[in-house]
Parts: structure tokens; C-alpha cells; sequence
């Protein structure tokens, strides 16, 4: 006998609102849709009413994660049509803000998924570390969630104390080798929860065009800091983890191996930071009529930003974007498809998803 | 960088011209449709990424559709204009653009031909056109 469960928009495994509509069978999900725009701000509308500076701290407010991310695209992109090039050293400090973000968020990552595993220790575990990072971050900006580093030409604040960013990643690096790596790829609890659990295939990986970690874990080998570097990341050697079990382990393993590489990124960076300047010394920008397109990895996959400009205006003709979610959330529908339903809400919770991009 | 024009030779071939600038390749093809740009970039291994959609200053009631393309890691977009509040859904074809084209219709009553246009971000019953409708409406 078929039965519907409805999950969300709230609900206690959700962490935002959406809602999954389950077609269930016994214990077996036969189908879904989805529901969004539970967090609709109609911010791309609103960003036509901003200015060049105004318009950074709005889509700072996209995202509650990576709201860093968001200010470097749309930095990117106005740079682009202003033809303005940030300094060296400030290509250096996206980097560095870029891959502190990465660390936060998979480790925030990592410890949903332990919670969500019936897992606390390790949900315990992971924010503790979680919150080295943040602390790191805070030092830098000031801030803990909204860093106001970016702005057009370069970033707003210098790195004071680099040792201090170098002591942080060694740990990191340690916790996550000693700890967090070997307790999810070999721990009984975590595999019986994970392997084999909430399949994506290659196939439909590539047609649901999925980005990030979804992707790699699905055998996508694609990462934007490789295949089309920006800021400084053509400076640096890392490795992309591609695993190809497509299930929520191979997702888990993708991005627990992305905290090792960040953590490589963010030793090469400190070490061969350049000095000089953070950002032009004219702090009047003048846009000629135009239209650019940014693209950045953030810690879910490719965001982009398509932003017009008609010259002697003062506000964006259009400011569009495209986050990581909106790309990988539609292929839950395939994850959860056959998946046991007490499954569902780890798995529609290895795309990491955020709805508040998500909706914008 | 250089145009990578092996890869894109069927669109070469329709004569289609690309100029590069602001982090992308950039086309317009009006005598064809979007359903068949589309299927020439998948069959060449593109990935589809999104469509932006805009209204033009001083071009009232015309929309303009740009469709970005991933390809290799560089970024071809593809540009048409319609005036008549539809242009054909590429959806059949391509999974991935799904959402966009809803988010669209309901931003700027942009009719996709070929489907139907479920609520994504409104609510069952709510009026299209988001994006036109000024301040105080």
C-alpha cells in the first residue's frame, strides 16, 4: 500500500525550511518533489536598488555559510565590467578567506551528518573544531558569520597574524587525519548509515548538472579553482577528490579529503603571501554599460554571478546568481528514490544544502 | 586564451560568432532556436549551468535570455531576445534546467513552450512577474 509523508517545511532534521513530498512503499521511498521558496527575499529584484558598495554587504546576506563566497563573485564580476585588478596580495587574501570558509563548512558538514546519524560524539567533535575556524575568521574580520572582506579592487582588511592562521590548519589537519577521517570511512555506525545509502550516478549526476562535492562524489572530476583558477588559486598545487560510489559515504569522503587539501592551499598561501598593497587607492569606481560573469567554488559547488551595468548608473541593471543548492537540490529526488525512509533526511543532508541561497 | 572552436564546429557552421569578454564567450543566434543551441552544446559534452534573464532599458515588454554554458571550464553564453512573452522550453532536453525556467516564468511571465510552469518560489495561484512589476505594486 503507497502512503505520503510530507517532510517540512519544518521539521526537526531540516535545518531550513523545504519541503519533500515522500511516495512511500512499506518502508521504501518510491518518489518525491520537492517544494522551495520558503526563504524567498527577492534579493536579485532588490539588488537593483544598490549601489556598487551597497550591493556587496546585500548578497554578503545570500548565504548564512558561505557568505564570503557571495561578496568575491559579485566583486569579481563588477571588477570585470570596471576593469579594475585587485593587487597581488589581495588575491591571496580571498584565497585564504575562501578556504577558511571551506573548512567551516565542512566541518559544520561533518557534524550534521554525525548528528544526523544518531553520531553526537562526532556532532561534538566537529563543532568544537568548527570553532577554532571561526575564531581564526573572527580574528581576521571581526566577524563570525557576515567577514565584510571583499570590495571592489581588493579586500577591506590585512592579515595581521598569519602564525595564527598556520597554528589552526596544523590542528585541523591533525583532528581531521586522526580522527574525523577514520571514524567515518571505518566506524561500523557511520557506514551502515552511509554506504551504499542515497545513490547519485555518474549518469544522472551529469544531467541533473549537479556541482561541488555532489558531483565529485558521483565521478565528476570538475573544480573551479583547476579548471578556470581565479584570484590566486592558479599559484597553487592541490589535489580535486573525486570518489565514484555517487552514495552519501563517497560525499562525506570527498569533503572530509577537501578539508586536507584546503588545509595544503591554506599553508601555501600564508607561506608565499606577497606584500604590497590590499586595494586600489581611488576608491571611486566608474562602470561603463556592461554585462560579466563570475564563477567561484564555494564549499557546495559552483556559484555564479551574472551582473549588467548601464554606464552613469548607480545601481546594477541586473544581478543574477546561482548557487551550488539550486543546482544539486533537484537531484534529491533521485537519491531518495528506492532509500529506505528513515534514510531520507541524512541524505537530502549529503548535498549540504542550504535553502536560504537556495531561495535568495 | 583562445577560442576553443573545435569543440563548438556545428555551431561554427551556423555562424555563430563569438566574442570574449567579462568571463565569457558570448553568441546570439536568432534564427535558431534555444532548444537547438542547446542540443548542439550537450552533444559536444557541455554543461548547462543557467539562464539569466533580464529586461533591456528602454526595450519595453522584450526579454532577453542569456544561457551559460559550461564547456571545458570556460563559459559560453547564448543570447536570444523575445518579444512575444514565449520562447521554447529546453527542459525535455536538458533535466538541469528545470527550476530556472519556473523561476523566470514567474519573474518575468516568460511562457516556456513545451511545459508547464509549476509554482517554485510563489504560491499556488499567485501572478507571474515579479521582476515587472514596479515599487509601489
Amino acid at each position: 500500500m503507497k502512503y505520503n509523508v510530507p517532510m517540512g517545511p519544518y521539521h526537526p532534521a531540516l535545518e531550513e525550511p523545504y519541503k519533500l513530498d515522500l511516495v512511500c512503499e512499506r518502508e521504501r521511498v518510491k518518489d518525491s518533489s520537492l517544494r522551495i521558496g520558503f526563504n524567498f527575499r527577492g534579493i536579485e529584484k532588490l539588488a537593483e536598488s544598490r549601489n556598487y558598495v551597497q550591493v556587496i554587504a546585500l548578497m554578503e546576506r545570500v548565504c548564512g555559510i558561505c557568505s564570503n563566497i557571495h561578496t568575491l563573485s559579485i566583486c569579481q564580476a563588477m571588477e570585470s565590467i570596471a576593469g579594475i585588478e585587485p593587487p597581488e596580495r589581495a588575491q591571496y587574501i580571498r584565497v585564504i578567506m575562501a578556504e577558511l570558509e571551506r573548512l567551516h563548512s565542512h566541518v559544520l558538514w561533518a557534524g550534521v551528518a554525525g548528528k544526523l546519524m544518531g553520531f553526537k560524539t562526532m556532532f561534538m567533535s566537529c563543532f568544537a573544531l568548527r570553532e577554532k575556524v571561526m575564531d581564526v575568521l573572527e580574528a581576521i574580520s571581526g566577524n563570525r558569520v557576515n567577514y565584510a572582506m571583499n570590495r571592489i579592487g581588493g579586500v577591506t582588511r590585512d592579515l595581521d597574524d598569519p602564525a595564527a592562521i598556520l597554528r589552526m590548519v596544523k590542528e585541523l589537519e591533525r583532528e581531521m587525519t586522526r580522527t574525523v577521517i577514520p571514524v567515518f570511512t571505518t566506524n561500523r555506525t557511520a557506514l551502515s548509515r552511509c554506504e551504499g545509502v542515497g545513490i547519485l550516478t555518474h549518469e544522472r549526476a551529469l544531467a541533473c548538472g549537479v556541482v561541488g562535492p555532489t558531483a565529485r562524489a558521483s565521478g565528476v572530476p570538475q573544480d573551479l579553482r583547476r579548471d578556470a583558477p581565479y584570484a590566486a588559486y592558479g599559484q597553487f598545487e592541490f589535489h580535486v577528490p573525486v570518489e565514484t560510489a555517487g552514495d552519501v559515504k563517497a560525499r562525506l569522503v570527498v569533503r572530509a579529503l577537501e578539508i586536507i587539501e584546503s588545509c595544503s592551499i591554506l599553508r601555501q598561501a600564508l607561506s608565499k603571501l606577497p606584500s604590497g598593497p590590499i586595494h586600489p587607492s581611488e576608491d571611486e569606481v566608474e562602470f561603463p554599460s556592461g554585462t560579466a560573469i563570475s564563477r567561484v567554488e564555494a564549499p557546495r559547488g559552483e556559484v555564479m554571478y551574472c551582473v549588467s551595468w548601464e554606464e552613469k548608473s548607480e545601481t546594477p541593471a541586473r544581478v543574477h546568481v546561482r548557487t551550488p543548492t539550486y543546482a544539486n537540490m533537484p537531484a534529491i529526488r533521485w537519491m531518495v528514490q528506492g532509500a529506505r525512509l528513515a534514510d531520507t533526511p541524512l541524505i537530502q543532508a549529503s548535498i549540504d544544502p542550504c535553502y536560504s541561497c537556495t531561495d535568495r | 586564451m583562445t577560442i576553443p572552436t573545435d569543440p563548438l564546429s556545428e555551431l561554427a557552421s551556423w555562424g555563430c560568432t563569438w566574442k570574449q569578454g567579462g568571463g565569457s564567450y558570448w553568441a546570439a543566434l536568432q534564427d535558431k532556436s534555444p532548444r537547438e543551441i542547446s542540443q548542439a552544446m550537450l552533444a559536444q559534452g557541455a554543461r548547462f549551468i543557467t539562464i539569466t534573464a533580464a529586461e533591456p532599458a528602454e526595450s519595453t515588454g522584450v526579454i532577453r535570455l542569456d544561457y551559460h554554458w559550461d564547456l571545458k571550464g570556460k563559459v559560453f553564453t547564448l543570447t536570444f531576445f523575445t518579444k512575444d512573452k514565449a520562447i521554447d522550453s529546453i527542459y525535455e532536453i536538458c533535466e538541469a534546467a528545470n527550476w530556472i525556467e519556473r523561476e523566470i516564468h514567474e519573474y518575468f511571465a516568460l511562457d516556456f513552450n513545451g511545459r508547464t510552469c509549476e509554482p517554485l518560489f510563489l504560491r499556488q495561484g499567485q501572478p507571474a512577474g515579479l521582476h515587472l512589476r514596479e515599487e509601489d505594486e
